[in-house]
């Protein structure tokens, strides 16, 4: 048991995708400038991360090694298209300011590298909570950058004021040059927590 | 300036809506093979020369779909386009230039995986451009994208000789750097729409 909740918690935090492996950089970037579009496509990803694990990890014997790559890319394929019709039904609104971005979830590496380097190779249940752990891991990256950046950007949080009347909101952090900055400062605050845990484990 | 000329269009791929820098697409090519000034430059104009092909084949991939009332397909044979040119670009300059062939190594086939290709084929279907238009988009996108690898390789060419902080060294100062060639690039938002 304590294997399973391991494959299930490395994925939060030690082996987070975005602050740790540096992975799916693109979606991170762009599409955190308010707290819903963050948490909208942390939830999309994770929902393509699970199922296409889940199929890959039940096809895992029959997909010949040689184009293990381009099946794996045609099943993500499928169930973008799929998240991408949940999203259109489910709200409009997120799916036009999400734009191609929903599309792009295909080539976002997390999902092939989790695919390639545990779905492949393991059985279901374990690529569930794996899919499941790194999943979440992504959408907590993404809800901090989203956090930060529209509070410090318009002044709001998930669309409520929660500055005071006098904030003048910096806009900068909403352009393109603040998720840069940001996502900056999120790495040097991580790694300033894990190096002082590695000190005082040490 | 007319929005739909071709000069307008080149411009506004290539700087004033940067894919790197301005839309986020192609970040982990930017951040992975922007140490080396030389190899930043060859993987640019390896990116360009598959958008290129790509963007023609989506094209035409788009018009076979849409006589068939299949646009659903759109983002699985897209996918499936752009590793096939990869695989023929691969097998193009391994057949005309083993020099380049080598000196490319592993980055050509992770081209697949760069979001910038298929970037551009999925905005020229939405912004529903002609074929001339397309390849014009493409080939604009592909030169803003070799020029902010190419800024980016040099800028941090350079900060290989600076101290900073052991904390902020790798990628948040490459992030940092990042974020201020973004500043810069917005310069040019008011040359466009």
């Amino acid at each position: 048991m304590e294997n399973s909740a391991d494959n299930f918690f490395r994925g939060l935090w030690k082996e987070n995708p975005v602050f740790v492996q540096l992975l799916g950089m693109c979606p991170i970037l762009a599409v955190s400038n308010t707290v819903i579009n963050s948490l909208a496509m942390g939830l999309a990803t994770t929902f393509v991360l699970i199922c296409s694990g889940i199929l890959i990890s039940l096809m895992r014997n029959i997909i010949p090694k040689q184009v293990r790559i381009a099946a794996f890319i045609i099943i993500i394929a499928t169930f973008v298209t799929v998240a991408e019709f949940i999203l259109q039904a489910v709200s409009i609104e997120i799916h036009k300011s999400l734009g191609a971005f929903i599309s792009l979830i295909v080539v976002n590496c997390i999902i092939l590298g989790r695919a390639e380097a545990f779905a492949s190779r393991n059985p279901v249940f374990p690529s569930i909570l794996d899919a499941v752990g790194t999943g979440l891991g992504f959408t907590f990256a993404l809800f901090c950058m989203g956090a930060l950046r529209e509070v410090l950007g318009s002044g709001t949080f998930a669309g409520i004021a929660v500055m005071p009347a006098a904030f003048e909101p910096w806009i900068v952090f909403i352009l393109p040059g603040g998720g840069f900055f940001v996502l900056g400062f999120l790495l040097l605050v991580v790694n300033h927590i894990n190096s002082s845990l590695k000190r005082r484990a040490a | 300036m007319n929005t739909d000329s071709h000069a307008f269009i080149f411009l506004s791929a290539c700087v004033v809506n940067n894919f790197v820098l301005a839309s986020f697409l192609g970040i982990c090519p930017f951040l992975g093979v922007s140490k080396k000034v030389d190899t930043a430059l060859r993987m640019g104009i390896a990116v360009l020369l598959v958008m290129l092909v790509s963007s023609a084949a989506a094209f035409g991939i788009n018009l076979v779909l849409q006589s068939f009332d299949a646009e659903y397909l759109q983002l699985v044979s897209y996918i499936a386009v752009i590793a096939s040119t990869v695989q023929l670009v691969e097998m193009i300059i391994k057949k005309f230039s083993p020099s380049l062939f080598r000196a490319l190594g592993i980055f050509l086939p992770l081209i697949t995986t760069n979001c910038a290709i298929l970037g551009v084929a999925l905005f020229q279907t939405s912004r529903e451009y002609s074929f001339s238009q397309s390849l014009v988009f493409a080939l604009g996108a592909g030169a803003g994208f070799t020029l902010a690898l190419w800024l980016m390789s040099g800028l941090r060419e350079e900060s290989e000789f600076a101290d900073p902080p052991k904390l902020i060294k790798g990628t948040a100062l490459s992030l940092m750097i990042a974020g201020i060639l973004s500043m810069a690039f917005m310069g040019f938002a008011g040359l466009g729409a």
